[in-house]
């Protein structure tokens, strides 16, 4: 480069052809370092992303969202933006890559694991058969913080659905397969076990009714909006098509003034809801699945605090992953 | 940047003696603990012999030993903790699988359904777990003390061979004996309807332990397999990508 650079400076009246060095990249098994894949004539401003659609050229088994390509067998996974001729290779580069199997999209695991729940629960709610002994099938319960439960859930799903297809933005497009199988496995197995029994004919209402159930709605109202906010707060950070990661900040809407004190308030948001539904329904079934996405939450929330921290050095001390001062 | 540097070392030289006198005291716990546990199962196995030579039958044995039972299994839990502040190298999900299925057995069958302690296949378990732990806290602690015999490697790496199948079908049995006591007690269950809106049956809950055993027992034996091929025969193993 420095090369390139002294010899147009010699000469500034002429129109310098600057060489272009053509890369050479070869492509190893992470694993057994079996020669996989030579690519000559590479550029040296190709991205990784351009190199794993070469690569899929030659292998059509492995599309580029199943690839792994790094630098050393070990190491960490090369991003698709990454240049080549930035990378510390030489002018003929060796990569190692590895199968991340078969890979599903974001927004299909989402759709997926969000529609279950929603279907699930209405089918406990109106008491289709073979649940409940026969002679309650597709009897309505006679409480009627079933229905109000019955609505709040429907609609936190539906919003959920809503912000998939709208609201976020996502910065891998796949996840590995096999994880459809286990986040369907426990959204749709737990809502199920809650349906069971908030809509079961033996279901008893709160201990401290009326009450507990009004308080338990305003939780989770407040809740579910402060949930959106965050979510479209955190939307307008990044512009449409990009990845770039960006602190957040609170913004005109009081809902997002948390931000002062979490990294992460979606997810303290989300518990609050969930809270919400717990005291509204009196059910230790909630309480299960609000304490297990609590503790879910809780890693990824300290996750996110954590890259956070190491990618900004000004990131705003005070903060917390989840909860304010606690955790 | 050469002073940061210079404190870089001297904070590494810091970390260091830390790190020595972390690990001699974990060696230190670490031996004594085996110790304890290979003493604690020998125990165990001699007053077993004894009550079977003395009295010629297997009724009442499970009584004349709960209690030193009870004890050094239950305190294996320790052996969780080892693996979470990584003192032993193993994983935390594997040891707390294992631990907690010993616990299980002991606490939530053997000793609160009086009725099955005088089945067979109780003994059965107790004598496949009488020799495999001896066998796995000697090799521990002979490691821990670098004077390893290789008869207690070949027992711990081929003994479980024929161990872990013969204890599970004891443990498999004696589950399947209690049920019908437990169906009839109706104990450890909750029936709806009551405040917390739940119900738990421990029957079907047996049942579903039972089940368990199906995709579980083969993951841990095949595990202890691939374990034996490294230790033995030194075989370099491409692990499974996760």
């Amino acid at each position: 480069d420095k090369h390139l650079r002294a010899q147009s400076k010699r000469k500034p009246a002429k129109k310098t052809k600057k060489a272009v060095v053509f890369f050479e990249v070869e492509i190893l098994d992470a694993k057994t370092k079996d020669k996989l894949c030579f690519l000559d004539k590479v550029e040296p401003n190709a991205t990784i992303g351009e190199i794993k659609s070469m690569f899929h050229k030659s292998h059509p088994q492995w599309y580029p969202a199943r690839q792994s390509i790094r630098l050393d067998p070990k190491g960490k996974s090369l991003k698709d933006e990454d240049v080549l001729q930035h990378l510390p290779v030489g002018t003929t580069a060796t990569f190692y890559f590895r199968d991340l199997g078969a890979q599903i999209s974001w927004v299909t695991v989402f759709l997926t694991e969000y529609t279950g729940p929603l279907v699930i629960y209405l089918l406990f709610y109106f008491r289709v058969p073979f649940i409940y002994p026969p002679k309650y099938d597709f009897t309505t319960s006679k409480h009627w913080v079933v229905h109000l439960a019955c609505m709040c859930h429907s609609f936190h799903y539906v919003k959920r659905l809503l912000e998939t297809l709208f609201v976020h933005r996502f910065s891998h497009g796949t996840m590995p397969l096999r994880n459809i199988f286990k986040n369907c496995t426990y959204y749709w197995g737990f809502a199920a076990w809650m349906a069971y029994y908030i809509n079961h004919p033996l279901y008893t209402p709160p201990i401290y009714g009326e009450q507990q159930i009004r308080i338990a709605l305003i939780i989770f109202l407040f809740c579910q909006i402060g949930n959106f906010s965050i979510h479209i707060a955190l939307r307008n950070l990044r512009p449409p098509g990009s990845k770039t990661r960006k602190i957040p900040y609170p913004t005109k809407n009081p809902f997002t003034w948390i931000f002062l004190l979490v990294s992460c308030p979606n997810y303290t948001y989300e518990l609050g809801s969930w809270l919400g539904f717990t005291l509204m329904t009196q059910c230790l079934p909630v309480a299960f699945f609000t304490l297990v996405g609590f503790i879910q939450m809780t890693v990824w929330a300290k996750g996110k605090h954590r890259s956070y921290l190491k990618e900004f050095r000004d990131y705003p001390p005070l903060r917390s992953p989840i909860l304010p001062f606690i955790l | 940047m050469a002073s940061s540097e210079e404190d870089g070392t001297v904070e590494e030289k810091e970390n260091n003696n830390k790190k020595r006198t972390k690990s001699t005291l974990a060696t230190a716990w670490l031996t004594f603990y085996n110790i304890a546990m290979t003493a604690g199962w020998l125990v165990l196995a001699m007053a077993m012999t004894r009550f079977y030579i003395q009295k010629g039958t297997h009724k009442g044995l499970y009584r004349s030993i709960a209690r030193t039972l009870k004890f050094f299994q239950t305190f294996a839990l320790v052996e969780v903790g080892h693996c979470a502040i990584g003192i032993v190298r193993t994983s935390v999900i594997v040891t707390g699988v294992q631990v907690c299925s010993r616990i299980f057995m002991v606490w939530f069958i053997t000793n609160s359904i009086r009725q099955i302690q005088s089945e067979e296949s109780v003994i059965l378990f107790l004598v496949v777990w009488t020799v495999t732990e001896i066998t796995r806290y000697s090799y521990y602690t002979f490691k821990l003390l670098n004077h390893l015999p290789y008869f207690i490697k070949w027992a711990r790496y081929n003994l479980f061979i024929v161990l872990y199948p013969v204890g599970v079908v004891g443990e498999l049995l004696t589950i399947y004996a209690a049920l019908p006591f437990v169906r009839r007690s109706g104990m450890y269950s909750m029936r709806l309807p009551n405040k917390y809106n739940v119900s738990f049956d421990y029957y079907y809950c047996l049942i579903i332990v039972m089940l368990s055993y199906i995709p579980l027992f083969p993951q841990l034996y095949f595990h202890m397999l691939r374990q034996r091929r490294r230790m033995l025969h030194g075989e370099v193993i491409v692990e499974k990508d996760d």
